[in-house]
């Protein structure tokens, strides 16, 4: 059973008739890397957006199957709690919140949906420990309110140092690439890879606008997006030519098919 | 008006001097009455309700039930306990005075050895012309407390005023009066406490703190007055040379409350932080006037307010800088910030400065808005509840003034009071959320 089955998806800003997702068809396989290029405004992080469950977007028409169940009707917390993960773009900075706090509220809320018991303040910190020297992140920000006052590549990681203690089903790195420098992207890219080897089974959706990111995480599948619909899927060579010649032959080569 | 005004059995007691002021109370009181409202300083005060009605002077009453709840046990040095504005010897805490305190009635201080500072102080830095409460508090003042701390004296236990009220079936007043001197690099924690329960009942405090150079004193006010009551309070502050004064406000009892905070910085190198939280929902208003009165150079002052508002709540506040030619290098920093959990509450800030000398810095801001909807997203994505993330976030919200007061069993309450109040996703307390923007105040 495919791990994400998004099914001709039509998605307005909510309570507008503005469009943004105009039909989007997109199968993933447990284990699968997947990677969306498209230009901006083609509707790549409103899929990611709609997929983790934003009120902002409205769906119109189509399904989102998670592990061969719809989510449509579940709210943002419910879809997290059953294994999606949003890495976000812009991620927010919460004044008076810190990581420790907020993320071990995170990691028992899903505990408890799945019956598990909650994880204690010393298994807590092991874990975050555990998780940290994978990362091969040394200083802590468990103390510090969420991303308040950190670099842009701080929040990343960040991110992604989120992602391991959560440890999802399927990750969606909403262009975690963007706005890093190339140590940033390298530590930012290794972290997600070792996820992807200690678990097989693990999914990624990974958003970005540059090829750049690709040399780091290999993709299984490349998919191209303009203006709200998957237009084109390839393996990984379509993303270098991609990034050689930028989207107009796309363009083009839709013009003449449609 | 002057019909408001009990008949005082016990003048022939009282010295001169109190008589004095209360005489002038009279005075003002009678020709000026209370606020019809139209006045710019209550302009947004919602008193209507107050003017409408009639208080009798409320009677002595039993208030152990909520000296049981309210009390600081060991955790204060002094509790000094009135109820219905009757000073209450049983449920105080008088004994065990450091060497240098004094805590006191007034009438007390009246005939003790600190008569002539009791008389030299007294009434001198409330204003009751501008403070037509304060006359009617001045007009009644015949019992209240009386503190001193001896210069280089450190008193290390909070000293704690705890008024309690209890109404009774028909509508009472109170007018609690505080006169607290702390002499030169003396040392003290002071915290004044208002509770209540039973019907509608209306306190009228009056307190003056008088802080001489080098002093260190740090004030709580904790209002929880019962829900229907109404609380209207003027607190006035003198402070020296190199004096730091902090002061944190709690407000969430009350239908209606009022605080006129006044802080003159006298000396040169005086440091005034004034931080408040206003906790409040249905139909509960509080209004927040403030004053920081620069009157010396080199002086810093930070103000932070912060104001949780739910239901139909509204809340002003009114934050006065005031920097005289004289207080050049004056740095002041005012914030005020409101959180709208519904559409139906209410804020209304509004900074004043007025800059007379040209070499100063000052700053305000304010904020008003409800939850960040991007905020909640965020935690949703991760798997908290949208219930739990609204909780976390206003109860972040507030602890950055909470988590600032430095007396423990006033953070306490107003902690325990924000988790009943929004259920938190875990036993969350204040030092759980971790680092904060210390910009604003140390």
């Amino acid at each position: 059973m495919p791990i994400l089955e998004v099914k001709n998806l039509h998605a307005n800003i909510a309570g507008t008739d503005k469009q943004i997702l105009k039909g989007v068809n997109l199968t993933m396989e447990k284990g699968q890397i997947h990677a969306i290029m498209g230009k901006n405004g083609s509707g790549k992080s409103t899929l990611c957006s709609v997929i983790a469950g934003r009120e902002t977007y409205e769906v119109t028409e189509g399904d989102i199957l998670f592990n061969g169940q719809s989510i449509l009707e579940m709210s943002a917390e419910e879809r997290a709690r059953e294994g999606v993960f949003l890495a976000f773009q812009y991620p927010v900075e919460i004044p008076g919140v810190s990581t420790s706090y907020f993320l071990k509220a995170a990691v028992n809320a899903i505990r408890q949906h799945r019956g598990e018991p909650a994880l204690d303040a010393v298994q807590f910190i092991k874990l975050v420990k555990e998780k940290q020297q994978m990362l091969g992140i040394k200083e802590s920000f468990m103390n510090r309110a969420v991303n308040e006052g950190f670099s842009g590549g701080e929040k990343k990681r960040n991110e992604v140092f989120q992602l391991a203690v959560v440890n999802p089903l399927l990750g969606l790195l909403d262009e975690t690439d963007s706005g890093l420098d190339i140590d940033a992207l390298k530590v930012v890219a290794e972290g997600v890879n070792r996820l992807h080897q200690q678990d097989k089974e693990r999914s990624w959706l990974v958003v970005t606008h540059y090829q750049r990111l690709l040399n780091y995480i290999v993709p299984d599948i490349v998919h191209v997006m303009i203006d709200g619909r998957i237009v084109k899927t390839g393996d990984k060579t379509l993303a270098l030519k991609l990034e050689e010649n930028g989207y107009d032959w796309v363009e083009k080569e839709l013009a003449v098919t449609a | 008006m002057m019909s408001q005004i009990a008949t005082n059995s016990t003048d022939d007691v009282l010295p001169a001097w109190l008589l004095k002021v209360q005489s002038a109370g009279r005075e003002q009181f009678a020709t000026v009455g209370l606020p019809t409202g139209k006045e710019e300083a209550w302009r947004f005060t919602k008193i209507q309700p107050i003017l409408r009605t009639r208080f009798a002077p409320a009677e002595p009453a039993d208030g152990s039930n909520l000296h049981g709840q309210y009390t600081f046990g060991n955790e204060a040095g002094v509790e000094i306990v009135f109820v219905n504005g009757h000073f209450s010897p049983e449920l105080s805490k008088l004994g065990d005075l450091p060497v240098g305190v004094t805590v006191t009635t007034l009438a007390d201080a009246a005939s003790g050895p600190l008569a002539e500072l009791a008389q030299q102080h007294f009434g001198s830095l409330i204003n009751v012309k501008k403070h037509p409460f304060a006359a009617w508090n001045s007009a009644e003042a015949n019992d209240g407390v009386f503190v001193h701390i001896r210069r280089s004296v450190t008193v290390e236990q909070p000293i704690h005023f705890l008024f309690i009220s209890v109404g009774s079936g028909s509508p009472t007043v109170s007018h609690p009066r505080i006169l607290a001197i702390a002499e030169e690099n003396s040392e003290a924690t002071f915290v004044e406490s208002f509770v209540g329960e039973g019907g509608t009942y209306l306190t009228n405090a009056v307190s003056e703190y008088v802080v001489a150079d080098d002093a260190r004193i740090d004030h709580c006010k904790l209002q929880q007055e019962a829900i229907g009551a109404y609380h209207i309070a003027a607190m006035q502050v003198k402070i020296g040379k190199q004096t730091q004064f902090v002061s944190h406000a709690i407000n969430i009892g009350a239908a209606i409350s009022r605080n006129d905070l006044a802080v003159h910085l006298g000396g040169r190198g005086g440091y005034a932080t004034l931080n408040g939280l206003v906790l409040v929902g249905g139909d509960q208003h509080c209004d927040n006037h403030t004053l920081l009165d620069h009157a010396a150079p080199d002086c810093p002052s930070h103000e932070l307010y912060k104001h949780v508002l739910s239901g139909k709540a509204s809340a002003v506040f009114k934050g006065q800088i005031h920097v005289h030619q004289i207080a050049q290098k004056t740095n002041a920093k005012q914030s005020s910030k409101a959180l709208l959990l519904s559409d139906t509450a209410d804020m209304n800030s509004m900074p004043a400065l007025e800059i007379y000398a040209d070499d100063v810095k000052c700053t305000h801001g304010c904020t008003v808005g409800p939850i960040d909807e991007d905020l909640i997203f965020y935690l949703r994505s991760r798997g908290v509840s949208y219930e739990a993330a609204r909780h976390l976030l206003t109860y972040a919200f507030a602890a950055d003034v909470t988590r600032r007061i430095r007396v423990e069993p006033v953070r306490r309450r107003v902690e325990d009071y924000m988790a009943a109040q929004h259920g938190l996703p875990q036993d969350i307390r204040i030092n759980d959320l971790g680092a904060f923007d210390e910009a604003v105040t140390r």
